[in-house]
């Protein structure tokens, strides 16, 4: 007798357990497979800043969801459908962010009077009536790896170490997921540990099994793919991947090579990581001995004609801000990548926030202006630091490139560029001794890149300001202000070759969301979920934050109404205000480390639209 | 093919006006350095000057090759990036006891662990000049300053201590009055593969006058300094008729003849570090010359040997192999 086949358009599962029972991984596994299957996913880990928090405590939950779909989708998803609660804690922690109706697999096999103590809870919430309104399958996951392991080699702490990837198996079953692409990953992942292969494909497959033969469930879900997908070629990636690849790429279309000096720090430090791999790409990693020589190396770099990069989070942006000053009077091009987390100070260091705007603005000593830019999700991470090596180039100046925790580490199908559209932008150095000055400006008012080693050519640059025409030190009072204008006009001509910011939706109406990195996902999904209940709204998405882009006072001069929803308390509005005094820019800001939820954008939108 | 013009001192002058006090002893310096790159033969064009801030960090601005005056403690950083980024380019770090010991001392410490071929020129003044007299890491102790109006209470860094134990591969020391001997200690500094450190005692006239003239000055200069030279006995005074005997962990004064002959390439920094302790023991000679000099694989051709292995090994990367990995799938 076959289950019954439930067809489901869109899912949203959250695996949650102890920071060692390695969710995350069962997240990643569950995402890697879903893409080959052909849905569109979004994804949202979720874990704690300490490594190994007590185990079996609230703080030492570790979460990922994933929101997988038969249409296009956005958002990681706002409530689960579904959720995995490897024990006490991992339960308490996140059954209210459920659907009502939604189901709980909990793994009994961790719900021990210790257990529960260690979650703080005075009776087990299995059978106190806590999760009434749920649909709750309880299993000891625990036992059931240890009988699918007998005979194994392992000791009993390496069997239950392979109770993830039964659980993985169960969710294969229920969503109708292939076993190949987790299977074939485990034989190369662990290709000198045949033990491991053997014991985690067997928990993998038991799992599997378990949930065709135990009926647990009621029914067992197909979510088809997306049928409507453009044609091309995709793959899965994660932010900080796509900004890796993205900063080698966009060196490389400079026609340089790249030079990252960097120092680790949460959550930015895969991009040090994967670029150190690159090393045939020609791109040098250096992991320097603070943050502020990660960027000095980078910029003296870029002054012996390499391109300069430098990867940090806020507090190391803090740092660098005296270096980045320098970068804009040497005018030298440098790539710095802020991947936002929650502060100030250390703050919440593994939590998301968009709060380095500002930081990024000003966060420098005396007028120091720089290209701003924000990517929107993982894939988009990718054209930004293309966009961001571009800018920094052809400007000749340091570009700041914002990310964040929650596009860093959350992934998505990224649709690949055709190669022939990566249309490369090379440098011409100068090499012509003839009326050489260091200061010597283009029509775009970037000055000419001389590197040391050229004939002729040899010029100082510093931190004392320079005179406009010969590049000697200068004090002269006119000087320093024509100075001080051609730098900010410089930075102000880049938005001559950005584009106006498509509108997803119409050109006029009620409400015009402005939405920046980030909170793309949950602002663009709220919109379309009210224009499809006939409301005229529109989403605006702004990828350059400094300098804003031309042809933005004509679309806002088309709308009742314009909010700007920020995990800040209200950065881009401040700057849109500010810019543009004539409009009123209606803030929605929420600073609690988590992403914005499109329920509770749109929930936010039509309360701004029924206030008179 | 170009005609190789030989370069004389003045061709490393720039043509901005040198802006030192009347009488500092970076004008000794510079000067040295200006014959030394012209007497090494150098190309102007393949040497890079970077100074962090202070009085001697102004020095780039008045050398006609490429140069990077930049900000305060980060002059060692910035050439280890200039160096790693193009190995050709001879790269010089000139810094002071403010700049490299003080807020540098991160970066100084770690390019001389790390051996980034870089030649590292520390003007030591004892003294904050540039923002006009405060006590600086390498002020001795009771020394009364702006900042310590009834005596320096902040016990100082003897920086070839500091450079030894970072493990520098060359550490050297020299002093401004003394020009011929500067230039012997450059030119070392310049043949030498790997971090070179070299602490050049140098006069501030207006903030610090006279800090080393109980060793420096001509009338005691004899007996109160000592030169040490590879493979010579260690000898001093005024008749050269004075030596030093290593005894255990201790230096002893002995007749010329017993000296002991110095060798700063042996493996350990011990004497080395024995020798720099000569600076606390008033009945001694002062040190000078180089006192370490010994071989090491550097940063940047590390750096540059590990990509062409990579390179080797996997080949040239092209940017389509970054973009379409195989676990990529396609949809018609």
């Amino acid at each position: 007798m076959s289950t019954e086949l439930i067809r489901q358009d869109d899912v949203t599962i959250r695996f949650a357990g102890d920071s060692g029972d390695g969710m995350q991984l069962t997240g990643t596994q569950f995402t890697d497979t879903t893409a080959k299957v052909g849905n569109d996913l979004a994804t949202f880990p979720d874990f704690p800043s300490e490594i190994r928090a007590p185990a079996g405590t609230r703080a030492g939950v570790s979460g990922y969801q994933i929101h997988f779909s038969s249409h296009d989708i956005y958002t990681p998803g706002d409530a689960p459908s579904v959720l995995v609660a490897m024990n006490p804690a991992a339960l308490i922690t996140n059954y209210k962010d459920l659907q009502p109706g939604g189901i709980i697999l909990a793994n009994t096999g961790a719900f021990t009077d210790k257990d529960l103590a260690k979650a703080e809870l005075d009776s087990n919430p299995l059978t106190d009536g806590t999760l009434a309104g749920f649909r709750v399958i309880e299993e000891d996951i625990n036992q059931r790896t240890i009988e699918a392991l007998e005979g194994t080699s392992l000791g009993k702490k390496d069997v239950l170490r392979c109770k993830n990837f039964y659980t993985l198996g169960m969710m294969y079953w229920l969503f109708s997921r292939p076993l190949e692409p987790t299977l074939e990953w485990l034989e190369s992942k662990f290709a000198k540990k045949p033990e491991l292969v053997d014991a985690n494909s067997r928990a993998l497959k038991a799992g599997y099994n378990h949930g065709e033969l135990l009926r647990l469930f009621q029914g067992r879900y197909e979510v088809p793919k997306v049928e409507d997908v453009p044609a091309g070629t995709y793959r899965n990636i994660m932010g900080n991947q796509a900004l890796a690849i993205g900063l080698a790429a966009g060196a490389k279309m400079a026609g340089l090579k790249a030079f990252l000096g960097s120092y680790p720090i949460t959550p930015a430090t895969d991009i040090l990581q994967y670029m150190s791999l690159m090393k045939n790409y020609d791109v040098i990693t250096c992991q320097m001995e603070d943050e502020i020589a990660g960027i000095c190396t980078a910029l003296g770099a870029s002054f012996a004609g390499r391109l300069g990069m430098t990867t940090t989070s806020g507090p190391g942006l803090a740092l660098k801000s005296e270096a980045l000053g320098l970068a804009v009077i040497t005018e030298l091009p440098l790539v710095v990548v802020d991947v936002q987390r929650a502060g100030p100070s250390t703050g919440l260091p593994t939590k998301v926030e968009q709060a380095d705007l500002l930081q990024s603005m000003f966060g420098r000593n005396s007028e120091a202006p720089l290209p701003v830019l924000a990517c929107s999700c993982p894939s988009d991470a990718f054209d930004c630091a293309v966009e961001a090596c571009r800018i920094a180039t052809q400007y000749m100046t340091p570009v700041i490139l914002l990310s964040d925790n929650y596009i860093a580490n959350g992934a998505e199908p990224w649709k690949l560029p055709a190669m022939e559209d990566l249309k490369g932008f090379p440098v011409q150095f100068v090499t012509d001794p003839e009326g050489f000055s260091p200061y010597t400006r283009d029509e775009k008012l970037a000055r000419g890149w001389a590197k040391p080693g050229t004939p002729g050519l040899a010029h100082r640059i510093g931190g004392l300001e320079k005179d406009s025409k010969t590049g000697n030190v200068s004090h002269d009072p006119e000087n320093h202000q024509i100075m001080v204008n051609l730098r900010l006009q410089k930075v102000k001509n880049v938005a001559d070759s950005i584009p106006t910011p498509p509108l997803n939706g119409p050109a006029a109406g009620d409400l015009l969301v402005v939405a920046w990195g980030s909170s793309y996902g949950a602002a663009r999904a709220a919109v379309e979920r009210m224009q499809k209940e006939g409301v005229a709204a529109t989403h605006i998405h702004m990828r350059h934050l400094f300098p804003f882009p031309h042809g933005l006072r004509e679309i806002f001069a088309n709308f009742k109404r314009i909010v700007v929803p920020e995990l800040n308390m209200g950065q881009l509005a401040l700057l849109l205000q500010a810019e543009f005094p004539e409009f009123r820019f209606i803030k929605y800001n929420k600073v609690q480390g988590k992403p914005f939820q499109a329920r509770e954008l749109k929930a936010q939108f039509e309360k701004i639209l029924e206030e008179k | 093919m170009s005609e190789v013009q030989e370069l004389k001192a003045k061709d490393f002058k720039s043509d901005q006006e040198v802006r030192w006090c009347p009488g500092c002893g970076d004008y000794a310096i510079i000067s040295s350095m200006q014959s030394v790159l012209a007497e090494l033969g150098r190309d102007k064009d393949n040497v890079v000057m970077v100074s962090g801030i202070g009085c001697s960090s102004r020095f780039p601005y008045y050398m006609d090759t490429y140069g990077f005056h930049s900000i305060h403690g980060r002059a060692n950083a910035i050439a280890t990036g200039v160096k790693v980024a193009n190995p050709d380019l001879e790269t010089w770090v000139i810094t002071g006891d403010g700049d490299g010991l003080s807020i540098g001392g991160n970066h100084m410490i770690h390019s001389l662990r790390r051996n980034v071929n870089l030649k590292i020129i520390l003007f030591n003044n004892e003294i904050y000049g540039l923002t006009k007299g405060q006590y600086s890491p390498t002020t001795p102790l009771g020394q009364k300053t702006k900042t310590t109006p009834f005596g320096s209470v902040d016990a100082p860094f003897n920086p070839l201590q500091l450079a030894l134990g970072a493990g520098a591969t060359f550490v050297a020391r020299t002093l401004d009055v003394q020009p011929k001997h500067m230039k012997e200690v450059l030119k070392a500094a310049a043949a030498h593969k790997g971090a070179a450190f070299v602490e050049v005692w140098q006069n501030c006239v207006i903030f610090n006058d006279g800090a080393f003239k109980a060793w420096s000055d001509k009338t005691v200069r004899d007996d109160q300094t000592i030169n040490l030279v590879a493979g010579q006995p260690m000898i001093f005074g005024a008749e050269q008729e004075k030596g030093l005997k290593a005894e255990g962990c201790h230096i002893a004064v002995v007749p010329a003849a017993e000296a002991s002959i110095w060798d700063p390439t042996v493996d350990s920094a011990g004497p080395a570090f024995l020798m720099s302790q000569l600076d606390k023991d008033p009945s001694m000679p002062r040190p000078f010359g180089v006192f370490r000099q010994v071989e090491a694989p550097t940063l940047d051709e590390l750096i540059h040997e590990q990509v062409n292995e990579v390179t080797e090994k996997r080949g040239t990367g092209k940017l389509e192999d970054l973009i379409y990995t195989p676990d990529a799938w396609v949809v018609e």
